[in-house]
């Protein structure tokens, strides 16, 4: 276990490198290809069925495999979410997160690959989206 | 310059791909979630663990790596919205990101691949959510 340990974040290196070139190619780091496929009004741009469709489809053969998997290769366990109940801070979170990708045409993946690109946006987008996790957690856990 | 079909271009399915098995193969080797989101925000934790520092790395890397070597691919077309826009929307995406346990890749790819109930119900949200407002500030306000 302690030479899996060493290991790991290599496997964090590698899987981070794979997603954020895939971002890249995909065009999602484009927010106006993103607000092009969320504005139905005109001249739609279907270019994100395509990245979500490619994405899902590996993804649902993937985790459809790893169901015969007893442990990740380099990892005693899984850690995939057990929560089952549909709450409402997950609709509502859903909602807050999907003003916020409308108005800029920012999630956080293409955010954070974008402070690579030159692109003068993703700084402040970022540092406002890190500041915004930030309040929330303190808000969440002020409350008790 | 390279449409498949119905407009969706290759590269779009080509990024898609790159994304689902980047998000497999985080689940394969450490049997994490590929969300971007919770990873960053855990990160910054006192737990954070190396390997989501190596996967933030990466994607940025990745990202920047894959600019260099398809650098039309790297572009932004929409104007610039400004710096209040993007800092408000910046807020509410890691506000909404972190109340609702995900965004577009740990609901979107890895929740969708694994047929989860709570993250249909997220991608719904944040999909109506990003193109009614998309859609309201594009054509009805007239900017972006």
């Amino acid at each position: 276990m302690k030479y899996h340990q060493n290991i790991q974040p290599l496997a964090g290196l590698v899987a981070g490198f794979i997603l954020g070139a895939g971002l890249l190619v995909s065009g999602m780091t484009d927010p106006g290809k993103v607000l092009g496929f969320l504005d139905i009004g005109s001249n739609w741009n279907p270019a994100l069925m395509g990245v979500l469709g490619g994405a899902v489809m590996v993804s649902l053969l993937g985790f459809n495999f790893a169901k015969k998997m007893k442990h990740p290769w380099l990892d005693s366990q899984f850690y995939a979410p057990t929560k089952k109940e549909v709450d409402k801070p997950l609709v509502i979170g859903g909602l807050m997160f999907g003003i916020g990708w409308g108005l800029a045409g920012y999630c956080p993946g293409p955010a954070l690959a974008g402070l690579a690109l030159g692109n003068p946006e993703a700084p402040v987008f970022v540092g406002a989206m890190l500041l915004g996790g930030v309040l929330q957690n303190w808000w969440a856990t002020r409350k008790q | 310059m390279n449409s498949i079909f119905f407009g969706i271009p290759l590269l779009s399915v080509i990024g898609g791909v790159m994304i689902g098995l980047a998000a497999v193969g985080l689940y394969y080797s450490l049997g994490r979630i590929a969300g971007i989101s919770g990873i960053l925000f855990t990160s910054l934790g006192r737990n954070g663990g190396m390997w989501r520092w190596m996967f933030v790395g990466g994607l940025i890397s990745g990202a920047g790596i894959m600019a260099q070597v398809i650098p039309e691919m790297n572009v932004v077309t929409r104007p610039n919205p400004g710096l209040i826009v993007l800092i408000v929307s910046g807020l509410i995406v890691g506000w909404g990101t972190r109340l609702g346990s995900g965004c577009t890749s740990g609901h979107g790819v890895c929740g969708m691949g694994r047929l989860s109930i709570r993250s249909l119900a997220a991608v719904g949200s944040f999909m109506a959510a990003g193109i009614i407002v998309a859609t309201f500030v594009r054509h009805l306000l007239g900017i972006a």
